[in-house]
């Protein structure tokens, strides 16, 4: 039993060692590298399991069909189940074109080069953290802050890249805080995430001007950064739904819903310099790929 | 023996995470998926005992701390596995646990990880869900475990088991 205390106080202490490493983010965490390389394994089996998994992405809706196809004749609910499957996957196919399509629009409109690329993991809520892996690394043309969007608007920014794959920080993280303007008055604010996905993830908009009211409905979009980096300036990020208005420090707070769907990503888009070299084709201003 | 028990468990491992990080979130509630990284380190408990199962929650922990999309301080996931290795190993008894015992012992071990995470995160000051937040997650997070690891957890324990038979303590 000694030894088992003497062992658990050890790997305490280890956790602890690695937590206070890891903790100097200003010159770069030591476990850096340790992280990459694992990024780089890592990377390619979990594209391999998102493809497995994604033909089943339609799985849910199913038990949803079922229970109401078991009110109907029970002999035509195996024929039906069959006829259905074949659908969802045509649906699935179908809307990933969609999504893609959706992309070249947003470049065009934009006038931005975009590197497409899938999710291929997502971090569990019990880390607290919003992150999800993307299957376009350094090779792709990817760096660090740069922002990442799909059709509907802005997805969040790229944290760290392996050769294969890199790590984006959601938006809607409680830690990611996104400079942005509000369409109808032009007036700038900073927009900080809950911490939450799904149907209630919502925004907190707060503005630089005090006597600025958004107003219920109103488009909020990307300020953008010096250098388009992490943000670039013009991407739609939601509308206004609630308007605060607090009598403490006389400042008004917004609540913004996102456009885009946090918890169905799939294909996005890396806004990357016009000059990239990438292993992949780029969506160009054009609405090209090339 | 025992490189052989290591081989299955690190091979275990790297399968839960694989699965957990981009086979699962389709089937989500809310984000919130079953921790196969947790049930693995549990079932190491129930199989050998409370050193295997802290060791084998520090290798895991680290792994899920520093592989992508992970993006917090390396080490709370560890800190969270030891612990969680340490209840599981023992909870352990020579027979094989009863389905109610074993649903009680999953849940407790996914509440103390959940927790001793959410904890350090505070900590940290990486965290901004706050308690009451990250207790709803907890909870929703054990609930989720138990249905999985009533499933999993028991091939899992004879998986470890022949990898290695424990002698009968004399």
């Amino acid at each position: 039993m000694t030894g088992t205390r003497s062992l658990l106080i050890a790997l305490v202490l280890a956790s602890v060692t690695a937590m206070t490493l890891d903790l100097h983010h200003d010159s770069g965490s030591p476990l850096d590298p340790v992280r990459s390389v694992l990024g780089e394994a890592l990377g390619p089996a979990e594209a391999a399991a998102a493809a497995a998994a994604r033909p089943f992405d339609a799985v849910p809706d199913w038990f949803d069909s079922r229970s109401d196809l078991r009110e109907d004749v029970a002999r035509l609910t195996a024929e039906n189940a069959d006829l259905r499957q074949q659908v969802e996957t045509s649906g699935v196919d179908r809307n990933r074109l969609a999504e893609y399509d959706g992309l070249a629009t947003a470049a065009r409109t934009s006038g931005r080069t975009l590197v497409p690329a899938r999710v291929i993991a997502i971090g569990p809520a019990q880390s607290f953290t919003r992150t999800v892996t993307i299957d376009a690394g350094r090779d792709a043309g990817v760096r660090p802050d740069q922002t990442v969007l799909n059709g509907d608007g802005l997805v969040g920014r790229v944290l760290r890249v392996t050769a294969t794959s890199a790590t984006v920080l959601l938006a809607l993280d409680s830690r990611s805080v996104v400079g942005a303007r509000v369409g109808s008055s032009m007036e700038v604010g900073f927009l900080s995430g809950r911490g939450v996905v799904g149907d209630d993830g919502r925004f907190d908009l707060e503005l630089v001007d005090d006597t600025a009211a958004p107003a219920k409905g109103d488009v909020v979009v990307t300020w953008g950064s010096r250098g388009g980096a992490p943000y670039a300036s013009g991407v739609p990020i939601g509308t206004v739904t609630q308007v605060f208005a607090s009598l403490r420090d006389s400042s008004r707070r917004a609540v913004v819903e996102p456009y885009v769907d946090f918890t169905a990503l799939d294909v996005v888009g890396v806004v990357v310099p016009s000059s990239t070299d990438s292993d992949r084709s780029l969506v160009r201003a054009d609405g090209s790929m090339r | 023996m025992r490189a052989g028990r290591l081989a299955v468990v690190s091979v275990t491992v790297l399968i839960a995470l694989v699965l957990q990080a981009s086979l699962l979130p389709p089937f989500s509630w809310r984000g919130i998926v079953p921790d196969f990284c947790l049930l693995v380190v549990v079932a190491a408990g129930l199989a050998k005992d409370a050193r295997f199962a802290m060791l084998v929650g520090f290798g895991t922990g680290l792994l899920l701390d520093l592989a992508p999309p992970a993006d917090h301080a390396a080490g709370r996931w560890a800190l969270a596995f030891v612990l969680v290795g340490f209840v599981a190993g023992s909870a352990r008894q020579d027979q094989p646990p009863a389905r109610s015992s074993l649903a009680a012992i999953i849940g407790v071990c996914s509440v103390v990880g959940g927790s001793v995470f959410a904890l350090t995160g505070l900590l940290l000051g990486e965290s901004a869900l706050g308690v009451t937040g990250s207790l709803g997650v907890v909870l929703v997070a054990a609930v989720l475990d138990v249905v999985v690891g009533l499933l999993v957890v028991p091939p899992l324990v004879r998986l470890f088991d022949r990898a290695d038979p424990v002698p009968v303590a004399a």
